[in-house]
């Protein structure tokens, strides 16, 4: 906030970002063929955009590569240079070297003298072979433009008698747009409550900004006939800067801005046509107007929130959530016969409550599309190396879902298309062998589907050589030798943990650490994934992720005097075991049969040290859930209290890291209720001095599978 | 003795009263543990609240009494008696806990009653004897001598600080 020059530049950087994406992907659609006039505009404006920030800001390496790239677009749009497809490997890399510049520029770093160097001679080149000049024509130096289009700052606080004479400011701002850009601001801050209002005074006073290639004189001869009745300041702040101040400085304008929105706009377009040399500015200006044509990048009318605003918003509502659930507890012990209104406004409540967290989470709600984005690069990146031929076709990027779930789900969907390509799609020889199109499929599709998101990555490829990854996991002990696996049960086999079949590490994937990781960060997020693949037509991972990680659905779940919340997305099933089911190794640990398999019984009493809990599994209740690495385990409580919504409070913030605890969260009686770490408990039980010899736990089976010993899935 | 209510009344009123002062004098808010007096300054004081039961935490010290839900927020409850190894609080409808604002922090403090507001000059504090080798007593800041009874301030971002008296109690983790 402190420096508006650091403003600016931040403003630059973010639209930078966008720019960047929106040149990817206009490239992205040249390289498919299937773009039109105005994909061919739009990537020749993001550059354009770049260049002209960049040399308001003097980053000098920045603007010349912007330059020769830009002429070769422009070039190209304008048909003096017919396209060829290896312009379009040119004009990737010099996207790649653009944004390495941004981004060096942004860290304020000095890249070495010859980066880039190669990919600005290979346009060059493409520019002479066809005859065409590096036309100077489209560059605007910075110099000519400072001189040619200046910035006023005018303010204008008219005097009592401006209204006497019957004069109307809002024809002179409407004759101080016709000079050129104009932002208005009016300040109000003169204005006296209504009541002391005099309906005949002059209360309000503007602050113009003026961007225009005429001079001062001009300006004046506007206020001509108002001179000597208001304050009239007119100061010269220089040659026109960035077209970021510009706009920055208009989202001030309040309602005298939109007042005038419709004569500017208008005004520009006719400017523009009338006077490409002042293209920089008018085009920038222009952009978010144009941009709107294309579907892919649709302006939509929004304002900048900071995250903490909002957050402490989610929070509000978070205290709705839980004094909901306060209000129904105390509300279902009365009779609707005898208070009818007070249980009508308590269901009432409870929906808009929803409602309103619904709109909450909405705002905290981001279109996957910025993660998706990443992707475009990153197969062309793999493809080139590993010598295969593949396209990436994205679809549902508008999906959305909450923040921390698109800044976290990242780095595993990159592992996974790293897989995809590397292990999945064969090479474009063996392709054409099996009679496939060379070039293979990569499909990366987002929608929602019972309040969770899916995220599926598809592939065309050789699908999961079930033999290959039986005979590996038997050789690495992770599944006995004579264990028979059904199909599915092989295919989730890789994401165990040290299972990887690249029978040589590559730098792409395979060594080892690839999908387990995956797995577990997914997990972590309360997600779960899983994999299906068919011999020779190609294999697909879903994932399943929860809309928001600010509330979850909970079992609430009493040990002794305390209540524990279990995520409701790890539990199997809820059991009270007979006697017989239950047994005890020789380590002192109970195991029970579960679905034709042995499952170990976890003393949640023991791990969180609880005082009068019920210790025998068969007087309590068994709740069968699945651990890490799909491990089942019967968490030993007293009681099931209810299924609940909760929301996710943190214990650190004022206290500690707890050991097995992954936050905390409020229950409807006010009291404060543990959510069980799942995965830590899991390790708690592990380490359990009385197991420690064990080091080995039996393999265990999950739901349907009939096969003995065999590995878990999921 | 007074009330939670007058107290946090007084907090309140004081709070405003602080701007004003010229940092001769400093107001601190007295309560009791057993039949020892101590004191808090009265700018880290947010509220005086009476005791509701916790939610204990698993494998936490046994002066850590638990969490309890202050508007929203997780607040963990610390014991003062435990801490200064006098026993175990058993708390009862008598009993408060003041919530402290430490550095970034919100904790409560269990301690048996709150007493009084004392305004205290600077230089009536003394020094606490041998601080130096005995570095039990660091946590407080100096003695002051009150209607002939001394009370001890103490300074609750020592007493608290999980890195700082990591083990004070050794056996209290569960196995």
């Amino acid at each position: 906030m402190s420096d508006p020059m650091e403003q600016f530049k931040t403003i630059f950087f973010e639209e930078c970002a966008e720019l960047l994406i929106s040149l990817e992907e206009g490239l992205m659609q040249l390289q498919a063929g299937d773009s039109d006039e105005e994909t061919m505009h739009a990537t020749f404006r993001a550059v354009h955009s770049i260049k002209g920030g960049a040399g308001a800001f003097g980053f000098d390496r920045l603007v010349a590569f912007a330059h020769i790239q830009e002429t070769l677009l422009d070039d190209i749009r304008s048909g003096a240079l017919e396209m060829e497809p290896e312009y379009i490997t040119v004009l990737l890399q010099a996207y790649d070297i653009l944004s390495g510049l941004v981004g060096a520029a942004q860290r304020d770093e000095d890249m070495d003298e010859d980066f880039g160097q190669d990919v600005a001679k290979a346009m060059k080149a493409i520019m002479e072979k066809t005859g065409v000049p590096v036309s100077e024509k489209t560059e605007i130096p910075p110099e000519k433009e400072a001189t040619a289009v200046r910035h006023f700052k005018i303010s204008f606080k008219p005097y009592v008698e401006l209204y006497q004479r019957a004069n109307e400011p809002i024809l002179l701002i409407r004759e101080l747009s016709a000079l050129g850009l104009l932002t208005v601001e009016l300040n109000a801050d003169d204005v006296p409550d209504i009541e002391e209002m005099d309906a005949e005074h002059a209360y309000f006073f503007w602050t113009f900004r003026l961007v225009t290639e005429l001079d001062e004189t001009a300006i004046l001869e506007v206020f001509e006939f108002v001179e000597d009745d208001c304050d009239l300041e007119i100061s010269d702040l220089g040659p026109y800067l960035s077209p970021d101040e510009f706009i920055e400085d208009n989202s001030a304008g309040l309602f005298g801005a939109l007042e005038e929105g419709d004569a500017l706009e208008e005004d520009d377009a006719l400017a523009e046509d009338a006077d490409p040399e002042n293209e920089t500015v008018k085009k920038t200006q222009k952009k978010p107007q144009s941009v709107t044509k294309s579907a892919e990048t649709v302006v939509i009318q929004s304002i900048r929130v900071e995250v903490d605003k909002v957050d402490r918003l989610v929070n509000m509502v978070g205290e709705l959530v839980i004094t909901r659930a306060m209000l129904r507890e105390q509300g279902s012990h009365l009779l609707v016969e005898q208070h009818p209104n007070l249980v009508h406004g308590i269901e009432e409540l409870s929906r808009h409550i929803r409602d309103l967290q619904e709109s909450v989470m909405a705002i905290r709600a981001q279109p996957v599309k910025s993660v998706f984005s990443r992707m475009p690069r990153l197969v062309r990146e793999l493809t080139a190396s590993l010598g295969k031929k593949a396209r990436l076709v994205m679809t549902g990027e508008e999906t959305e879902v909450d923040k921390t779930v698109t800044e976290r789900i990242g780095d595993p969907l990159m592992h996974m298309i790293r897989n995809s390509l590397d292990h999945g799609l064969e090479l474009p020889e063996d392709r054409i062998k099996a009679g496939k199109d060379p070039e293979g499929c990569v499909r990366l599709s987002a929608f929602h589907r019972g309040g969770r998101i899916f995220i599926e990555i598809e592939d065309d490829g050789a699908g999961i050589n079930r033999e290959v990854v039986l005979q590996k996991a038997i050789e690495k002990n992770l599944v006995t030798a004579d264990a028979k696996l059904s199909d599915e049960e092989i295919d989730n086999l890789i994401f165990l943990p040290g299972f990887s079949t690249a029978t040589s590490v590559t730098n792409v994937s395979g060594r080892g650490v690839g999908m387990d990781v995956v797995r577990k960060n997914i997990q972590s997020l309360g997600g779960r994934i899983t994999i299906s693949s068919q011999t020779g037509r190609g294999s697909k991972f879903t994932m399943s992720l929860p809309l928001t990680l600010a509330v979850m659905d909970g079992m609430v779940v009493n040990i002794g005097n305390e209540n524990y919340v279990l995520p409701l997305v790890n539990i199997i099933q809820t059991l009270r075991p007979t006697a017989n089911d239950v047994n005890c190794l020789p380590d002192g640990r109970k195991v029970m049969m579960f679905r034709d398999e042995y499952i170990y019984l976890v003393p949640l009493y023991e791990v969180f040290g609880v005082q009068d809990a019920i210790h025998d599994p068969c007087k309590g209740l068994v709740v069968v859930v699945e651990g890490e690495g799909g491990v089942l385990m019967g968490f030993i409580v007293d009681d099931l209290v209810n299924q609940q919504q909760v929301v996710i409070k943190s214990l650190e913030s004022n206290y500690e890291l707890v050991e097995g605890v992954s936050g905390a969260t409020i229950l409807g009686n006010g009291r404060v209720s543990l959510i069980v770490d799942i995965a830590t408990v899991q390790e708690l039980s592990a380490n359990h001095p009385a197991e420690k010899n064990l080091t080995n736990p039996l393999p265990e089976a999950q739901n349907h599978s009939q096969a003995p010993l065999s590995m878990e899935v999921h | 003795m007074t009330t939670q209510d007058e107290t946090n009344t007084k907090i309140a009123a004081s709070a405003k009263e602080i701007d004003a002062a010229d940092g001769a004098t400093k107001q601190y808010i007295s309560f009791n543990v057993g039949t020892e007096i101590y004191a808090i300054e009265i700018t880290m004081v947010r509220e005086i609240k009476g005791w509701i039961p916790t939610t204990s935490l698993p494998n936490s010290p046994d002066y850590m009494r638990g969490v309890i839900n202050l508007r929203g927020v997780i607040v963990p409850v610390f014991d003062l008696r435990t801490r200064f190894r006098r026993g175990h609080t058993e708390p009862g409808k008598n009993h408060v806990v003041i919530i402290v604002r430490l550095d970034t922090r919100t904790i409560g403090i269990l301690v048996d009653a709150v007493s009084d507001i004392l305004t205290i000059a600077k230089e009536e504090i003394l020094a606490v004897p041998d601080q130096d080798t005995n570095p039990e007593n660091a946590f407080m800041a100096g003695l002051v001598s009150v209607d002939e009874k001394m009370v001890a301030i103490v300074k609750p971002a020592l007493l608290f600080d999980m890195n700082l008296v990591p083990d004070t109690t050794p056996e209290t983790k569960v196995a």
